[in-house]
């Protein structure tokens, strides 16, 4: 709605756009629930919202346009337009978000405010941060969005390529935020990955930005998406992937995620999201953890690693080496790395060879890796998924083994 | 009198079998400032899903919404009408709206109440039988 009222009165008026969408959601919670739902919900909030812009731009009478060109088709016999051009106003207004002279904070923030419709409280809530400082950000990337006088329009076709791929990395992160984030809100960040998948969907749907790679980002994230449910057990103790009930990993969502991993065969092109889309895909199919097919699992990482060393990477293939090869031989790729200086003050470093040693049926040495790994992180799931794995094996789960 | 419309299957006071009762929604004057549109969305959902709900187990008869404004509070003063605004913004509970619907008995009738979302977001609800008019 934001975005569809932006396009119709300009990205200037972002803020009393807003505002205005807000004042339609209040005036239809105080009557529909006894006047029961409109037959087109959306047309007439935006209606409503349009009007209300409307009526303030000529009240401050600097109105220059002609209230002709503010007209717009709403409702009646187009409604497959009307979807059509709400899902467009959707795009222009992601890619509008994700800018590149926009901050990376501010594209997801302003993307979940203005498109997802989140408010900076939940945006904090999600993130850890606080309230102020979200409405800061949101603030700030407005601020860019004037000074550089930044049209609410698709990319010029010879820039998209290199925007879409700005817009997926700011849905990649947003989905991240949501799924890997161990503490907030839990249903905020839920909330927050199913915008990026929606968002996916979106990009994904369209003739023009429906590139392959969408479709695998959009994979990647379904397949992802389908085990929120399971990451954690009753108690709301963390569940790695070899411990989750894969019953309660969501089908219909799996079965989303492949149609998309499917369509994203298209191209020539490989990018990460193919590689990490087809390992989740390895997850999914897979009818236990040690039926993984692990040697397909192993190939993607190290592509991936060939593209870009990252220390999670490297640690998730060393586990799947260990899976193939053996505990000794995890142990072995582990101990290559430590080398590497980020990995030293890297929790999940420690952590992972806690397990491997802890497979190994070395206690002690486990036991020193996990308090290692209790010192560098301060995250109570983390922290607590620690502990216990300390007391499994024996020790004491106090002190950071400095 | 004049006529009112109820968003519904029929007038209040027609042909009346089953008890009807009528919910009074009151609640504390709200700009649903402190809700994103997100929130308000899901709020809209749940109160529209609880109306197609009792409509389906044939419970509702009508219900109108009442408009956001203090209304007019009219009087006799020695002998002579005195007419006030009533006060909206200051004032600390408001009359939202009304549903009218079918209930056995109060029982049923509070029941059907305590699925009403109204009740999530700091309202409360006043249940009070109509008293049926005679046929004939």
């Amino acid at each position: 709605m934001i975005a569809t009222l932006t396009r119709i009165f300009g990205i200037k008026r972002l803020d009393q756009v807003e505002d205005a969408v807000q004042d339609a959601m209040a005036r239809a919670l105080r009557l529909w629930p006894y006047q029961g739902a409109p037959d087109k919900p959306t047309a007439w909030l935006i209606q409503v919202a349009k009007n209300r812009v409307l009526d303030q731009l000529r009240r401050d009478s600097r109105l220059t346009e002609t209230t002709d060109e503010l007209e717009i088709p709403i409702g009646g016999e187009a409604d497959a337009t009307f979807a059509a051009e709400i899902r467009d106003d959707q795009l222009r207004m992601i890619f509008t978000c994700c800018h590149p002279l926009i901050p990376e904070d501010g594209q997801i923030a302003l993307t979940l405010k203005t498109v997802g419709g989140f408010s900076a409280s939940e945006i904090a809530r999600a993130f850890l941060a606080r309230e102020p400082s979200i409405t800061k950000t949101i603030t700030r990337a407005k601020q860019r969005l004037r000074e550089f006088d930044i049209k609410l329009e698709m990319p010029a076709p010879d820039k998209l390529q290199a925007r879409l791929e700005s817009a997926l990395k700011i849905i990649y992160l947003m989905f991240n935020e949501g799924y890997s984030a161990l503490e907030g809100e839990e249903l905020v960040r839920t909330d927050l990955c199913h915008e990026a998948i929606r968002l996916c969907d979106l990009l994904a749907g369209h003739p023009v930005t429906g590139a392959p790679k969408v479709h695998a980002l959009g994979a990647l994230l379904l397949l992802q998406g389908a085990r929120l449910a399971a990451r954690c057990d009753a108690a709301g103790e963390l569940l790695l992937l070899s411990e989750q009930d894969r019953s309660l990993w969501d089908r219909a969502m799996i079965g989303r995620g492949l149609r998309h991993l499917r369509k994203s065969a298209g191209g020539d092109e490989i990018s990460d999201y193919h590689l990490e889309a087809e390992i989740a895909a390895c997850h999914s199919l897979a009818q236990s953890f040690e039926d993984t097919d692990w040697p397909r699992v192993i190939d993607c990482y190290e592509e991936l690693l060939n593209r870009k060393p990252s220390p999670v990477v490297a640690l998730n293939r060393i586990v799947a080496i260990a899976k193939v090869d053996g505990v000794e031989a995890g142990l072995a790729e582990l101990n290559k790395l430590s080398e590497n200086r980020t990995l030293r003050n890297y929790y999940p470093f420690y952590a992972a060879r806690g397990e491997l040693l802890r497979e190994a049926g070395n206690k002690s040495e486990a036991i020193d890796s996990y308090q290692k790994a209790l010192g560098l992180t301060s995250s109570e799931p983390v922290r607590r998924f620690l502990m216990k794995r300390i007391t499994d094996c024996g020790g004491k789960g106090v002190g950071s083994g400095e | 009198m004049c006529q009112i419309k109820i968003y519904g299957r029929r007038p209040v006071t027609e042909g009346i079998h089953m008890p009807q009762y009528i919910l009074l929604l009151r609640e504390a004057p709200s700009d649903f400032s402190n809700f994103s549109p997100e929130e308000m969305q899901q709020i809209i959902g749940e109160y529209v899903a609880w109306r197609i709900k009792i409509q389906a187990e044939g419970k509702f008869v009508g219900s109108n919404k009442l408009k956001d404004e203090g209304g007019r509070h009219v009087s006799l003063r020695n002998g002579k009408a005195r007419v006030v605004d009533g006060p909206y913004a200051e004032a600390k509970e408001i009359m939202g709206g009304y549903f009218v619907i079918n209930a056995a008995d109060y029982d049923e009738a509070v029941e059907t109440s305590k699925g009403c979302p109204h009740l999530k977001y700091n309202g409360w609800i006043e249940v009070r039988e109509i008293e049926p008019v005679p046929a004939g």
